[in-house]
């Protein structure tokens, strides 16, 4: 296995975000507070509890899950989009290293990057509201399985893109509305019908539930359920990262 | 006789919409020596090495790399060959000794950082090493990327038309480089189409051309093989026209027929030119100057490629 090449490709991305370290911390430190002051203070105050559980507090693992998704597409998207925006691909591809490697090396950086993000964002809630989580094994497990999966998800974005343009088409206008149309601030169980049963086939609500759940020990929809969904989309974009690399496709001629 | 340390065997490559860029192309590469690869533009030598070192699958053929199959055991394969390509392609926001170690551990080395300085102060980077590359001239990023490409101590370096638009200062330092190379064993092919590069550095040229090899052949028989000599004469009065009863000799007027030019095989027992210039003499034709040149490495090539294009 080649060790240094994975090490190579994890330092060279962790660098690249410590290059804008000042930009990566505030950045949600300050969208965090945002959310707290406007849905936390002035509609959270006026809102009764969800769940038994007050809303500030219940909107905490839909706002981690809200930045880890955006991250973890967005660290893991631009950092394979990059070097082929560069023209540096070539030492990619010439380098004795496997795809397994290769996706080793850009996706543990993002999924780091995107953990280290969602543990700031739950630093800065503890100053709001009070935090307790029930399952932590279970939020740490579905911390990092989320941020993977997502990550994977962007490298194929990545890989995808054929401008700036594109890398950012589906985080805005597919990852933004599901997340926020996925339980990000509310119980779906509010939501009247046909638009709960609706929104059971975004797939955003299994992990926000699931997440939820190790916080609160209850969510949306059941834990096996969640869990379930998240592996099958771990699956799936390790399944269609396997499928790029055999094929070339959008990476070799 | 010992394994070659590069065998391509019957490589062709023809993309998606059906333009084929290599024909059945065979090659062998000895270890430690210079080859250059001659071709104009759109030839396929890019493509060629492109596929040598796995950034182009090739539709047929196999490469062995020092006895290793390029495609199945590419790990082997690949981190013994280092690749300068054409483009200036580096990250400009990264600093120089900081690329140069990300492209050694990448080839699965350690970041030794003695070699590494060595490598950078034989290409006068070491003063430069905390630059960004974005900071540096078009003549130290070509640096770089040589750099880059040597910083896992490969046994094969590419460097794809490594002196394209750079100055003629770089280029000699270029090739005094490469020589040094080969002196530590290191083999090295380049593909130019600047000749005077080939004619300077190369032991092996060969020539290619619409995906097809033309030839391959020592440097030095090549130009005695194919090289033609050239005699011209200053006539004394100018001509207009090629005297009747030379046409034998093939002769050409130039320099508003101040000149006569004659084509001759220097290899042939018989050159012809005693006899020219006698024909000359019976008709009273007069010249105060006499010379002959030797056909250059580029007149081969713009006449094979010509030829058999």
């Amino acid at each position: 296995m080649n060790l240094h090449g994975i090490w190579a490709i994890y330092r060279f991305e962790m660098a690249r975000s410590l290059r804008t370290l000042w930009q990566s911390l505030v950045g949600p430190v300050l969208t965090t507070s945002l959310y707290f002051i406007v849905f936390g203070g002035a509609i959270g105050s006026r809102m009764q509890s969800v769940d038994g559980v007050g809303y500030g507090s219940f909107i905490v693992p839909g706002l981690i899950m809200l930045s880890l998704l955006t991250q973890s597409v967005g660290n893991a998207s631009i950092g394979i989009y990059f070097p082929k925006f560069t023209g540096t691909m070539f030492e990619l591809l010439s380098a004795p290293i496997s795809a397994m490697e290769l996706v080793l090396g850009y996706v543990g950086a993002a999924a780091t990057k995107s953990v280290v993000i969602g543990a700031i964002i739950l630093a800065t809630s503890a100053f709001f509201v009070p935090i307790r989580v029930v399952h932590p094994g279970a939020m740490i497990a579905f911390l990092l399985l989320t941020s993977v999966a997502f990550s994977l998800f962007g490298f194929i974005l990545g890989i995808w893109a054929k401008s700036f343009e594109q890398l950012n088409f589906v985080p805005l206008l597919l990852l933004t509305p599901l997340t926020f149309l996925g339980g990000s601030f509310y119980s779906i169980d509010l939501l009247p019908q046909p638009w709960r049963t609706i929104s059971l086939f975004n797939p955003v609500v299994y992990l926000i539930s699931g997440f939820r759940w190790s916080f609160f020990g209850q969510g949306d929809v059941d834990i096996v359920v969640s869990l379930a969904v998240a592996l099958a989309f771990l699956v799936t974009c390790l399944a269609i990262v396997a499928w790029i690399f055999k094929s070339g496709w959008r990476l070799k001629n | 006789m010992p394994e070659p340390i590069l065998a391509v065997t019957g490589v062709s490559k023809t993309y998606k919409g059906g333009f084929t860029a290599l024909h059945d192309l065979d090659l062998t590469i000895h270890k430690g020596e210079i080859f250059a690869l001659l071709g104009p533009n759109g030839a396929g030598k890019t493509t060629l090495i492109s596929i040598i070192c796995g950034i182009v699958t090739p539709s047929t053929g196999t490469i062995r790399v020092a006895g290793h199959d390029a495609l199945t055991d590419y790990k082997a394969a690949r981190s013994r060959i280092g690749l300068v390509p054409q483009e200036l392609s580096v990250d400009m926001f990264e600093t120089v000794l900081a690329t140069v170690t990300f492209s050694r551990r990448l080839f699965g080395r350690s970041g030794h950082s003695a070699y590494i300085e060595q490598v950078l102060r034989d290409l006068s980077l070491w003063d430069k090493r905390h630059a960004k590359i974005m900071e540096l001239s078009g003549g130290m990023k070509r640096r770089v990327l040589i750099a880059k490409a040597l910083a896992h101590e490969p046994e094969i370096l590419f460097l794809d038309e490594p002196t394209a638009g750079v100055d003629v200062a770089l280029r000699r330092d270029m090739w005094k480089l490469v020589h040094r190379l080969r002196e530590r064993g290191t083999t090295v092919i380049l593909t130019t189409h600047y000749i005077e590069e080939a004619e300077e550095m190369a032991d092996r040229v060969g020539v290619i051309n619409k995906g097809k090899l033309l030839l391959v052949d020592e440097k030095t028989a090549l130009m005695q093989k194919l090289g033609k000599r050239e005699l011209e004469l200053t006539v004394v009065e100018p001509l207009d026209a090629v005297p009747d009863g030379l046409e034998r000799w093939q002769l050409s007027l130039a320099n508003e027929g101040k000149t006569l030019r004659y084509v001759f095989d220097s290899t042939e027992e018989d050159t012809g030119i005693p006899s020219l210039l006698s024909a000359l003499a019976d008709r009273h034709i007069a010249f105060k100057d006499l010379e002959t040149s030797k056909s250059s490495l580029e007149d081969i090539f713009v006449e094979l490629v010509g030829e058999r294009a």
